[in-house]
């Protein structure tokens, strides 16, 4: 074990890990991830977009909408400046692409694994945040709404679909949430490919 | 319904049966194909292949119909208020019906004329006349909104009318009524000494804004003006004028005006005219007349006008001929090509077609011409004359194109379209109408490229067609398949007002374009209210400004406090920023008021003065959301 976590990186894995570090760069300028929301006067749909550091609309005015449509049961207005999460994300996503170029100049296996241990927690905790922050707006309503329905709560679902009165929520990882998740497989490729190599070695 | 369409046939008289000898008559070849249903059929949430743009007659409005299944869309005001959504009522929106003869909420508009570009529709504006006072309107296919109206003055009766060139670089207007030019008081007798005159007038548009302007007014005889059609491809230069009582006979028309066996088709040279204008020919008449325009969200700004640019046409040779034709001719028609104008004689047994490259040929060889009437050269009939269609029907008025090399022409007497092959002259089908119509339209079938798929008959009336109404019964479209060999009707609707002549357009080219709110960051309104924060009461004196939002469900400020006397402006801003969802604003017992329709972005003023001490509820009239019933306040009148 100890070997292989100071193994030096093939060549190729190299160039994948410096992939990885590019390929996350890309996560600044798409979203990470998108609820989608249908419902019969809806047909057109609406979208908001969850980005490292902001929350839009699918279009410039679905946003507003939404909150227009949440306000009837007394959902506070969702805007990014709510969302102190956004602050600090891009340095999370820095930190996680500094670690790719700082494992090229060592490029050991272990930078690799620990790269996948930071992905796992960072992606553990977004979620958790995520269902956190979705389950705070789904559940603390404003007593006063023009509508409330006994026992009712509006939290989206994490991942999936889920009908909310007349409304069908979606919500599913976006581009950038893809990239996430393919660096990670890339990751794990690259230390199963490593682990093999050592084998081959050994053999 | 065969026995009465044949009592309406019977009553024009026995004798004239001997027009039609191939002609069915009325309803008897009525007979739908049984798939005609299925044809106009669009299952629900399916769209419309076709737009129809018809001009609302009597009502001054456009109606705008998805063909093929002839369901009505929209009313766009233009030239008559409108309760539904305060036009002409509210402050943003009065200005646009002003004129030099004051506020003129009503008209009589007849054609409606679409943008081209290059001779094919673009579906950036549509253009209607105002008959009744001279107006012409442009009506913005973004918005579907009326945007200008331009006074056309020294002129009555503004018939010929908006009719475009090939790349609308200028529209047409000419007068249906010749009176004294300028305005007098003479002895009507003097009509038939001269003294009566008309005007061609042409209106220039901008190529980028659309905006009008005049450009030069052409004094030529008085006659009445009927209708207009501008050359296309080799006759782009020119545009063609119906004329009739050039007998010009002021009493009893019916008679007088009927009595010469040719009137006139005046071609003219509209290229020629501009030139001759640069060349300093023209001089500058009188002529007071106003110009409205409404800027996207801005209150319309009306600027009086005075003067224009006039032209004798002896002035500048080569710019008019008459064409004599048969007899009192109602349209004016040029074909696809450009080579072909279709005069339709009302009262002729012939549909006469002038050859424009004939015309060209013989215009100005004196031998040709057969005598000239101020300035303007008289061309002799067989001249220009390149066919005529022999006893096709009996009141032939207007001509369409289907692009295929046939014409369909409409036929007000024997109430009936027959299609005729051109070249050949040939009638090769009748068609029915129910009954009496006037104009008839094909989609893009006055442009270089029609797209020949339906046609249009407008019916002026409906006995028996419908239930009836009571005595007033609704004018009707009558909508036709002539996509193969054989035209097939497929359906008739009634329509809003008496529709005079229709565009359609192809709905592809219009429908993603069209705009779905006013962004509230573009919002120039100078009182807009763009964040609920903003709202506020401004009293100035006697005067109170309300900055007040509406957004689903309610609006800010909700509590007015006003004195007797009091005059209160609601400036409405619509906060809304999403698709079809506009707020309505009326406050009860508001006289000279009706209703707002505020569109979402978008910021109107109803106009409301406290004439009585109590409290007045005020509240949305268009079903926002499911809280619309609360979208309701008081205003408090003290004394
Ligand atoms: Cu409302």
């Amino acid at each position: 074990m100890k070997d292989l976590l100071f193994q030096t990186l093939s060549k190729k894995n190299r160039l994948l890990i410096l992939g990885v570090g590019l390929f996350l760069v890309l996560v600044y300028f798409i979203p990470i991830w998108a609820i989608s929301i249908s419902a019969p006067q809806y047909p057109e749909g609406l979208g908001m977009q969850i980005w490292i550091n902001q929350i839009t609309g699918a279009t410039p005015y679905d946003l507003k909408n939404i909150n227009l449509l949440n306000h009837y049961i007394g959902m506070k207005e969702i805007i990014s400046e709510s969302i102190p999460e956004l602050l600090f994300m891009p340095y999370v996503l820095a930190y996680l692409i500094i670690g790719a170029f700082i494992t090229e100049l060592v490029p050991k296996v272990g930078m690799a694994i620990l790269g996948i241990i930071n992905l796992v927690i960072v992606g553990l905790v977004g979620l958790f945040d995520f269902w956190r922050w979705e389950y705070n707006y789904g559940h603390n309503l404003n007593p006063d709404a023009p509508i409330i329905i006994e026992g009712m709560a509006y939290q989206p679902p994490l991942l999936g679909c889920k009908v909310m009165l007349n409304i069908t929520a979606c919500s599913y990882p976006s581009y950038g949430g893809m990239i996430l998740a393919s660096s990670l497989v890339l990751l794990v490729y690259i230390v199963w490919d490593e682990k093999r190599r050592k084998k081959s070695n050994v053999v | 319904m065969l026995k009465k369409s044949n009592i309406i046939v019977v009553t024009l008289g026995i004798a004239l049966f001997a027009f039609l000898p191939n002609c069915k008559k009325g309803a008897a070849t009525a007979t739908l194909a049984s798939d005609a249903a299925s044809r106009v059929y669009v299952a629900p949430g399916e769209k419309d292949e076709v737009y129809a743009f018809l001009s609302g007659g009597f009502s001054g409005q456009m109606s705008v119909y998805g063909i093929p299944s002839a369901r009505l869309f929209k009313i766009i005001p233009v030239f008559s208020v409108f309760p539904e959504n305060g036009y002409g009522f509210d402050e943003e929106t009065k200005d646009m019906l002003k004129t030099t003869h004051g506020y003129v909420p009503w008209d009589d508009s007849h054609h409606v004329e679409a943008s081209m570009t290059d001779g094919k529709q673009d579906g950036r504006w549509m253009f209607l006349n105002a008959n009744n006072t001279p107006r012409l309107a442009r009506i913005d296919l973004k918005s579907f909104e009326t945007k200008e109206i331009l006074e056309i003055p020294n002129t009555a009766g503004n018939h010929a009318s908006p009719f475009a060139t090939e790349n609308t670089e200028y529209l047409m207007a000419a007068t249906r009524f010749s009176v004294p030019v300028p305005q007098s008081n003479v002895s009507i007798d003097s009509f038939s000494k001269g003294g009566f005159k008309g005007t061609v007038t042409m209106v220039k548009v901008d190529k980028n804004t659309g905006r009008l302007s005049i450009e030069l007014q052409v004094l030529v005889p008085g006659f009445d003006y009927d209708l207009s059609h501008c050359g296309k491809k080799k006759s782009h230069d020119w545009c063609f004028f119906s004329s009739y009582n050039s007998e010009q006979a002021h009493k009893m028309l019916e008679v007088g005006a009927s009595k010469k066996d040719k009137d006139f088709i005046l071609a003219f040279n509209w290229v020629r005219a501009k030139e001759c204008k640069d060349q300093g020919k023209t001089y500058n008449f009188g002529g007071e007349y106003v110009n409205n325009f409404k800027e996207e969200n801005k209150p319309a700004v009306s600027t009086k006008l005075s003067g224009v640019k006039m032209l004798n046409p002896k002035d500048c040779p080569g710019m008019m001929y008459y064409m004599p034709t048969p007899k009192s001719p109602h349209g004016t028609d040029v074909d696809s090509t450009g080579e072909y104008i279709v005069g339709g004689g009302k009262l002729a047994s012939v549909i006469p077609v002038h050859s424009f490259s004939k015309m060209i040929e013989v215009k100005d060889k004196k031998e040709h011409h057969s005598t000239e009437i101020e300035g303007i050269p008289v061309l002799k009939y067989e001249s220009t004359l390149a066919g005529e269609v022999q006893k096709p029907c009996l009141g032939p008025l207007h001509t369409e194109f289907d692009g295929q090399g046939y014409a369909y022409t409409s036929c007000f007497v024997s109430s009936e379209v027959v299609k005729w092959k051109l070249g050949t002259w040939e009638v090769v089908q009748h068609l029915p109408a129910y009954y009496s119509v006037g104009h008839l339209s094909i989609v893009g079938g006055s442009s270089t490229e029609p797209y020949g798929k339906y046609l249009i008959a407008m019916n002026k009336i409906t006995k028996d067609r419908y239930l009836p109404v009571g005595m007033e019964l609704p004018q009707s479209a009558q909508l036709y398949d002539i996509s193969s060999g054989k035209a097939e009707l497929l359906s008739d609707f009634p329509t809003v007002g008496e529709p005079h002549y229709s565009q359609m357009i192809p709905a592809k080219l219009i429908m993603d374009k069209t705009a779905k709110l006013f962004p509230l960051e573009e919002n120039k309104h100078p009182y807009a209210t763009k964040s609920e924060n903003d709202a506020r009461i401004v009293k100035l004196g006697n005067t109170t400004h309300i900055y007040m939002t509406a957004i689903r469900s309610h609006f800010k400020p909700d509590i007015i406090e006003a004195r007797t006397g009091e005059t209160l402006y609601f400036h409405v801003t619509n906060l809304e920023q999403d698709y079809d969802i506009p707020h309505g604003f009326a406050i009860g017992g508001a006289p000279n008021m009706t209703n707002l329709l505020i569109m979402p972005g978008e910021t109107r003023t109803f106009k409301w003065v406290a004439l009585k001490p109590g409290i007045y509820p005020f509240y949305c009239t268009d079903f926002c959301s499911a809280l619309h019933q609360e979208m309701q306040q008081y205003i408090r009148v003290s004394p």
